[in-house]
């Protein structure tokens, strides 16, 4: 019984010290690499003029307000786009997966499209929808960079997100479906009831990488217009003749998709070891 | 007949998988269909179930034959109830919507109007405290009974059971096989593909005994375990048998 008092057993007891132990290395030699960045940096000969035209304090001060501001429209572009991907993207999928022959060119569709947006950079799909269709004349407000920009990176996203979501269909096992058939559902009710809840519960921490992909991207949208963070920063730049607003800009980035990706990553972990 | 298995024929690519099957079953009769792995007794019931089609031959239930090709499906199924070897639950949904899914779907009946029938399905087969549950919170045994719930709930003609205790653990298989018996009691048209001898020679009102494709010997069970004519029923029987 020797070791088994208070419930705590030798192995456990043996691991709380091989724990603790290995925190203590981690942290110390954590330390020792920071501190080494801190005191050696400054010594490099151009640190002074790095310091003053990416890290700039006065700077940083002077351009948050409006970059954190230029970022809800960041923000306010994603929030819009989002739902439309996954609608759209859901709608490809299923498209491809259509059995019924008369339905065919539909799939035919859906096939050429994930084809041709996944195959074209994302920046070239928002520069010609961007300056292209606006380019036709159109009155306003269907002149708007915002309208085209958004469709175009909803165009390329959902081709994406569409793959994602087939990936999904395919993983659910065949005899699901067959067992919803032979109960006497129709097909279409075999994939609403019982594939597609499974499905998109597994794509779920995928989809969230795409999320996260797409916060970045609407940056690409500065290239037509709409001034958000990245055209701002960009603004700002050329204004002040330093580059810290750009590090500002990364830094209000990181602060969102940085815990979207640990959030992701949990997420993909979670399902793994629910699944072994 | 209740049901008429007429020259059955199905290949899988080149492989002739269902060769000349012929077999009638009576209202309220039990058949067992046994035979070594890959005989094909699950091509027959998934075929029997139209989720496999035919290459030849018919099926007659109640004088129509279900296995014309043009046939829409969706009907005939809701009429032949079929539980796999793997349950084939549904993970996302509790035991009580598995069950209920297919009448709301099918017979566009609401959850309340659906409950009575249902819990008193659940209670008769020892489930009352388990409807609430997700399949992977319930037993092995309890997910294949809900299965059979859930099949019943469509209110078949006939149940088609194919190698359902095989996944199980041995002290789970007893509850299984008595849900079988009470609905043979109960006069439900069944027909098992099972590795059960002892419960098909004692349950079964006909045995059938498949290889590679062809019922060769078919009768009574004490026929076909007891005095079974054909050498490869012989030598399959004596091969399972001594195993128990
Ligand atoms: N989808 C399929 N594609 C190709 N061949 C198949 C398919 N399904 C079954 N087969 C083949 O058909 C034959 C009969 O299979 P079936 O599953 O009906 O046998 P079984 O008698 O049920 O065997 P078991 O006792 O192992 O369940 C086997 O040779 C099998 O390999
Ligand atoms: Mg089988």
């Amino acid at each position: 019984m020797a070791g088994n008092q208070g419930g705590v057993t030798r192995r456990q007891e043996y691991e709380k010290r091989l724990r603790r132990r290995s925190l203590f290395v981690a942290a110390s030699s954590t330390l020792a690499v920071l501190l080494a960045i801190v005191v050696l940096v400054p010594r490099a000969p151009g640190w002074e003029r790095v310091q003053q035209s990416f890290f700039n304090a006065e700077v940083i001060a002077k351009t948050f307000p409006k970059l954190l501001n230029a970022f809800l429209l960041d923000v306010a572009i994603f929030a819009w786009s989002a739902p439309l991907i996954a609608v759209l993207g859901l709608a490809i999928a299923l498209a491809r997966d259509v059995r019924n022959p008369v339905l065919y060119p539909l799939r035919l569709f859906g096939i050429v499209y994930t084809d041709i947006f996944r195959g074209v950079p994302v920046v070239l799909v928002v520069y010609l929808i961007g300056f292209g269709i606006p380019g036709l004349g159109l009155p306003r407000p269907w002149n708007s960079p915002y309208i085209w920009g958004t469709l175009a990176l909803v165009l390329t996203y959902a081709a994406y997100v569409a793959e994602i979501f087939r990936s999904g269909i395919e993983s659910v096992h065949a005899s699901q479906r067959n067992a919803a058939l032979s109960l006497g559902l129709s097909g279409a009710d075999a994939m609403r009831f019982v594939v597609l809840p499974q499905a998109i519960r597994r794509v779920i921490p995928a989809q969230m990488n795409m999320l996260i992909a797409l916060q970045k991207d609407v940056a690409l949208l500065s290239f037509i217009g709409p001034v958000e963070i990245f055209r701002q920063a960009g603004v700002f730049k050329s204004l002040l003749a330093n580059f810290t607003p750009y590090v500002v800009a990364a830094a209000i980035f990181l602060v969102v998709t940085v815990p979207a990706t640990r959030l992701a990553d949990h997420l993909i972990a979670k399902q793994n070891r629910a699944r072994t | 007949m209740k049901l008429r298995l007429e020259n059955l024929r199905k290949s899988f690519g080149d492989t002739l998988v269902l060769d000349d099957i012929s077999l009638d079953v009576a209202e309220g009769q039990m058949v067992c269909l046994i035979g070594a792995s890959g005989s094909g007794k699950s091509t027959i019931l998934r075929c029997i179930n139209l989720l496999e089609p035919l290459d030849d031959g018919a099926i007659w239930l109640d004088g129509q034959d279900i296995a014309a090709p043009a046939l829409d499906p969706q009907p005939i199924r809701q009429r032949i109830g079929i539980v796999f070897q793997s349950f084939n639950l549904f993970p996302h949904m509790t035991a009580a919507e598995n069950v209920m899914l297919a009448p709301r779907r099918v017979h566009g009946k609401s959850r309340d109007a659906l409950l009575p029938e249902v819990s008193a399905l659940f209670e008769r087969f020892g489930l009352g405290d388990r409807m609430d549950h997700y399949p992977d919170q319930l037993s092995g045994g309890q997910q294949q009974r809900v299965a059979i719930v859930r099949a019943l709930a469509m209110n078949p003609e006939i149940m088609l059971f194919d190698e359902i205790t095989s996944a199980l653990d041995p002290e789970l298989v007893g509850e299984v096989l008595e849900v079988l018996t009470t609905l043979k009691r109960e006069g439900m048209t069944m027909i098992l593909a099972t590795h059960e001898m002892d419960f098909a020679q004692s349950v079964a009102d006909h045995v059938c005994f498949l290889d590679r494709g062809r019922i060769i010997e078919q009768g009574h069970p004490d026929k076909i375990f007891d005095a079974p004519t054909q050498p490869r029923t012989q030598d399959f029987l004596s091969r399972v048998l001594r195993r128990r």
